[in-house]
């Protein structure tokens, strides 16, 4: 990413793909993702979404907040549609499309790994972009693999989420695909560059997982959203990171933090009531595990 | 063309001349022979399709739905537990209003495991919204394919063509091949009128309310009741559409003439049997001995069971002294589905005959002559116990 020129918010695209006024809770991270990938893939797209905040933020029939084609799949099967939309562009002759999976991390990383292992592994071209919430926000903030251990969640409503947090960028990454990125909603301008650098890299599949602040489900004020995303890659725990063709790199604000002195990990922990239930030990055992991870960065 | 094939290369067949734009599909017997024909004609280059080898039922199913509502002639088979894998994706394909057409090589279900035929598997489904066609030889599995694709096409409804596993998907029968420029002239190129598709964009099967909604515009749109609804009537006016379909297909290939039901010695028949598949063509011998005996029966052999043509049953059947019904599947804690299906249909008629229902061949239990020779005299005789609970045929225990 460094090599390329980047995206400022001088030279940014006005056109906008969303239509202003839409369904999400306000402050909402995804409010950001949505809008500012469907600015970098452009007209030219289509869209698979399975059920998840952004069905409702999309709108409900007959008004849709997106101003790109977009078909509603079942939970399990985003990437299995956006294959079937992909063999049905080349079938018609309108190959150049992009064709985009949208999906929450619940629709990528638990119920719809299957289908996603299966076009990844078939190197399908798509894109697939999980914004990742960290919880099922949509039926009520449940816990999903991505929830990080320690959080509460109405199903883990006492003792917090006793496992760690799925890494579903790094499995998704095992399958050898051409481009996996990492990104985060209080960073816009990143990710639109590697959603422009995924639509470029036409061809194979290319997956970028979106860390999203969530006002109602993490338990904060809606104003907070940027700064608590901001804070949670400047802690170190949330990195964001490129493997093109296999070759890991950090970007932006992560690559900056290398060598430099972190934010501890409590000062992100302490904005949210999600994390209220954490003990002394969780939060210690929780900046251990980032130290070790950006010890072997700095190496 | 004359050739001599098997029930799944029947099914490839009509297929590949019904000029398919994506084929998903996932092996699972006694289905795979058919993926099988499918990979190998679009690696050959005999087809140009995309052949996409998914990883479940469940994503076969929604890569077709994907291609579909993208603008694509999709197509996909399956049986018995690949199809109840895709049960959630069979009711999105029907709701969508997606012309899928699907081959079911229709296999008992598990639990206990079972490759052998039987029809549990096409009879659960079957209030999917879906069309359910079934084939009784190689003839009408290829020419159902053809027409189902022209039936989904016309009505905006998913097709499945439903076939004996074993008994027809691997037994190898002489039937007649068309030449492409025949099938060309029956089906044209799959031409929706909305696709996804950036130059006129639209937000398909989004979040419905329970009540109707004005759009931007002011116009009131369906509610989810309004939308399912119309699927309801679309499915029983596909009927007519069927009919229509069975007499075009007559006019360019030369077969037709029974849309709904196949008879056998029926006109006269004071007594006759009913069922669907491979079944109703085994029971002509059995037909034949007690005709020789001087019992007036015959066969009809169901073509359509969903949407169910109730209205041609009821003229079928109005008068008959006693109708005989054959399954192979069970509504399990009731009764053989099309038995009760049969009965309703047969409440308004004029004239009621007495209904019977056997049960048989469940998880591909051998059906012999005999026993269906039994069941036949027992029921005629009345002796059969004449109560809804149905009769099971050729139970060694
Ligand atoms: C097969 C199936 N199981 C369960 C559901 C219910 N469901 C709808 S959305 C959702 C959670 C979505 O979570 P995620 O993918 O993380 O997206 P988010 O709502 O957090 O944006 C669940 C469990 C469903 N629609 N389909
Ligand atoms: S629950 Fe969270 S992710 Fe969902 S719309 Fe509200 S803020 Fe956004
Ligand atoms: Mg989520």
């Amino acid at each position: 990413m460094d090599k390329d020129k980047k995206t400022t918010i001088l030279n940014l695209t006005d056109e906008e793909m969303v239509n202003p006024g839409n369904r999400a809770c306000s402050g909402c991270g995804l409010g950001i993702v949505y809008r500012t990938a469907l600015k970098a893939l452009g007209k030219d797209t289509v869209l698979a979404v399975p059920p998840s905040c952004l069905t409702v933020l999309q709108g409900l029939y007959p008004v849709a907040a997106t101003k790109l084609p977009c078909v509603n799949v079942t939970f399990a099967s985003t990437a299995a549609a956006a294959t079937g939309v992909r063999a049905a562009m080349r079938a018609t002759g309108r190959d150049h499309l992009n064709v985009v999976a949208f999906a929450g991390d619940g629709g990528t990383g638990d119920i719809g790994i299957q289908a996603l292992s299966g076009a990844c592994e078939r190197g399908e071209d798509i894109i697939y972009i999980c914004y990742d919430n960290e919880a099922y926000m949509n039926t009520g903030v449940q816990r999903s693999g991505t929830t990080p251990k320690g959080v509460m969640t109405t199903t883990t409503p006492i003792k917090g989420k006793i496992q760690h947090k799925k890494d579903v960028p790094s499995i998704i990454a095992a399958h050898g695909i051409s481009y996996v990125a990492t990104a985060s909603a209080a960073y816009p301008l990143d990710l639109y560059d590697k959603v422009k650098k995924a639509v470029s890299m036409k061809g194979g599949t290319r997956y970028i997982h979106v860390h999203t602040p969530c006002p109602s489900g993490w338990g904060f004020a809606p104003r907070y959203s940027v700064k608590i995303g901001k804070l949670g890659v400047v802690t170190g725990l949330f990195d964001l990171y490129e493997i093109v063709n296999g070759e890991f790199s950090l970007t932006g604000e992560s690559a900056k933090s290398v060598g430099k002195e972190r934010t501890p990990v409590t000062e992100y922990f302490k904005t949210q009531r999600r994390f209220s239930g954490l003990t002394q030990e969780i939060i210690d055992e929780m900046q251990g595990i980032i130290d070790d991870k950006w010890a072997a960065y700095t190496a | 063309m004359h050739v001599i094939e098997s029930g799944n290369v029947a099914a490839a067949t009509g297929v590949k001349l019904a000029r398919v734009q994506v084929i998903a599909a996932y092996p699972i017997t006694p289905q795979t022979p058919l993926t099988e024909k499918l990979s190998e004609f679009v690696e050959g280059g005999e087809l140009p399709a995309e052949y996409i080898p998914v990883e479940s039922e469940h994503s076969a199913m929604a890569v077709c739905i994907a291609a579909s509502t993208a603008g694509a002639r999709a197509f996909t088979a399956t049986s018995a537990n690949g199809l109840l894998y895709m049960n959630e994706q069979l009711h999105w394909a029907a709701g969508s209003r997606l012309p899928l057409v699907m081959c079911v090589a229709n296999r008992g279900v598990g639990a206990p495991w079972t490759v052998w035929n039987d029809h549990q598997d096409t009879i659960s489904q079957r209030d999917l919204g879906w069309i359910q066609l079934y084939c009784a030889d190689h003839q009408q599995i290829h020419d159902t394919v053809l027409k189902a694709f022209k039936l989904a096409e016309t009505v905006s409804i998913p097709v499945m063509v439903c076939y004996d596993g074993y008994l027809l998907s691997h037994t190898y029968m002489p039937f007649e091949l068309p030449e492409q420029e025949e099938v060309d002239a029956f089906l044209p190129p799959f031409a929706p009128t909305h696709f996804l598709n950036p130059e006129a964009p639209r937000n398909f099967n989004s979040v419905t309310l329970p009540d109707v909604r004005p759009d931007l515009h002011g116009n009131t749109a369906p509610g989810y009741m309004e939308i399912r609804k119309t699927l309801q009537g679309d499915l029983r006016r596909s009927l007519t559409e069927i009919e229509a379909i069975d007499e075009a297909f007559g006019e360019i290939f030369g077969r037709s003439g029974t849309p709904f039901l196949e008879p056998y010695c029926c006109d006269d028949a004071d007594y006759v049997v009913l069922c669907m598949g491979s079944l109703s063509y085994q029971l002509h011998d059995v037909i034949d001995t007690l005709r020789d005996e001087g019992v007036k029966i015959g066969v009809m052999g169901l073509k359509v069971y969903r949407p169910f043509p109730d209205a041609a049953i009821r003229e079928a059947l109005c008068g008959r002294k006693r109708v005989i019904v054959f399954e192979k599947a069970l509504s399990y804690g009731n009764q053989g589905a099309l038995y009760a299906d049969v009965k309703s249909a047969l409440y308004s008629a004029e004239t009621r005959p007495a209904v019977n229902n056997y049960i048989l061949g469940l998880g591909g239990r051998e059906i012999k002559t005999q026993h269906l020779y039994d069941a036949l005299t027992e029921s005629i005789n009345n002796e059969a116990a004449i109560g809804d609970e149905p009769q099971w045929i050729g139970l060694k225990l």
